[in-house]
């Protein structure tokens, strides 16, 4: 059947997702909230006289991103567990693969668009005038989140099955996120101080080269999961 | 013989290989710190060395034979290799924490502080807390099929995951000594102390293998004994 090839299955899990997101919006209303919340809330934990607003800020973003999205990922997988959801996509032809890929679609378009809600705020709050810079730090801000989407995507699969799934996440996904989170935040400041882009290209094929082996890797071992 | 018998003659076996270890082990610190000179500018501290190195070469042993014994489980789906890389795991997670407790202790002293944001120290760390999420992973899971699968995709990608953050704080910056040991240029380390390190670190690999032989063993007798109990109730 040409209806259930993977790139279908994937587009198909994700309208789906998305679907069930936007006629409640709750998830996304929280994160974006939660957000904004620790924005505010980092700029006020520091010493004002010592540590200006241009040193804190590109830590004060990533950590913005990290927090957000764990509240994401926690959702791709919860939504499935009512009702025992997953066992029924599970009983479809659908394949493994495009399941998973429309799961990241899903989360990736989530996480995506929390990010360009506050990355303008950040811009205000923090006063760290890099319009011009915005298309490099947008290429940053997509490599740092396939990363991150695709792993915890993978993780967020598994936690779903124990019974403290909201801490587990966090717990498992930290460590992994090392590698993306500090090159983002290595190349954040980078781009604020206007440095030139031989600066940049290490930390940025660092970062590319996490996304395409953990993205591969995360694909190749969705089925070990899916899979009874 | 049952498996439970099985079991047991492998855990009496692991025992051996344990007591063998410690009596290793022992003698080997004794040697270090008696026998072996002491360093002109460290001083006595640097004999906690002997400790900390053997300590560490476990516990990468462990960690990585608990990678590949995923590996293994994922493309062979034998049990064994499920029990044995959630021995290893437990096994290097215990003398991780040998590591990182002797670590701050020579710190102290030499670098005048406990703990630095340095490469070796922040991956290690790191590394650390990702198997401890492994051990929280199969703890959470009761089904045993999952659990296998589960941890073993975690194994999998923490083999992958680990030489990124080395490089990620490595490029932060760094100030660990660099090796000494396997340094083909300018100074090494003189026989006299190369000596005693390679005894304790046979020594901690005997342990490593009694202990996870013992854990090994106790996993196995757990599930017989789950097995016996599925098969009361049924």
């Amino acid at each position: 059947m040409a209806g259930s090839s993977v790139a279908s299955v994937a587009f198909a899990v994700a309208a789906k997702d998305l679907r069930v997101e936007w006629r409640t919006k709750t998830a996304f209303i929280s994160s974006m909230v939660f957000a904004v919340l620790v924005l505010a809330v980092l700029y006020f934990a520091r010493d004002k006289t010592a540590v200006g607003d241009f040193s804190i800020a590109p830590g004060a973003l990533w950590v913005t991103f990290t927090f957000a999205g764990m509240l994401g990922l926690n959702r791709a997988f919860l939504i499935e567990r009512e009702n025992r959801a997953l066992d029924g996509l599970r009983l479809t032809p659908a394949s493994p693969t495009g399941i998973f890929l429309g799961k990241i679609f899903g989360n990736l378009v989530f996480l995506g668009v929390v990010e360009l809600v506050s990355l303008p705020l950040f811009i205000l709050f923090y006063d760290v005038p890099i319009w011009r810079q915005l298309p490099v730090l947008l290429l940053v801000v997509a490599l740092a989140t396939v990363g991150y989407v695709a792993v915890g995507t993978l993780l967020s699969a598994m936690v779903v099955r124990t019974r403290f799934s909201e801490v587990m996440l966090p717990v498992l996904l930290l460590p992994f996120l090392v590698p993306p989170i500090v090159s983002a935040v290595q190349l954040t400041w980078r781009i604020m101080a206007l440095r030139p882009l031989s600066e940049l290209t290490g930390w940025l094929s660092l970062l590319a080269s996490f996304d395409i082996i953990f993205f591969t890797l995360s694909l190749f071992l969705f089925e070990a999961i899916l899979i009874e | 013989m049952t498996r439970r018998e099985r079991a047991l003659r492998t855990a009496r076996r692991g025992m051996i290989v344990t007591a063998i270890g410690l009596a290793g082990l022992a003698a080997a610190y004794l040697w270090g710190s008696i026998f072996a000179p002491i360093e002109r500018t460290q001083g006595p501290a640097q004999k906690i060395f002997y400790v900390h190195v053997s300590a560490a070469w476990s516990t990468l042993l462990a960690f990585g034979l608990t990678g590949l014994l995923s590996l293994g489980y994922l493309i062979l789906r034998d049990r064994k290799f499920d029990l044995l890389a959630a021995a290893s795991a437990e096994v290097g997670v215990a003398f991780a924490m040998v590591m990182l407790t002797t670590g701050p202790l020579w710190g102290k002293p030499i670098w005048g502080t406990f703990w630095t944001w340095d490469a070796r120290l922040t991956s290690t760390l790191f590394t650390f807390l990702l198997f401890v999420g492994y051990l929280v992973l199969r703890g959470a899971l009761t089904d045993f099929d999952v659990r296998a699968r589960f941890s073993a995709v975690l194994g999998v990608m923490a083999l992958v995951l680990v030489p990124f953050i080395h490089v990620t704080v490595l490029w932060f910056r760094t100030l660990h000594p660099e090796p000494v040991v396997l340094n083909t240029e300018g100074a090494g380390l003189p026989w006299s102390m190369l000596s005693p390190l390679l005894a304790a670190v046979a020594a901690c690999t005997t342990l490593y293998i009694g202990f996870v032989t013992q854990r090994y063993a106790l996993a196995v007798l757990r599930d017989v004994r789950e097995e016996e109990a599925a098969g009361g109730l049924s």
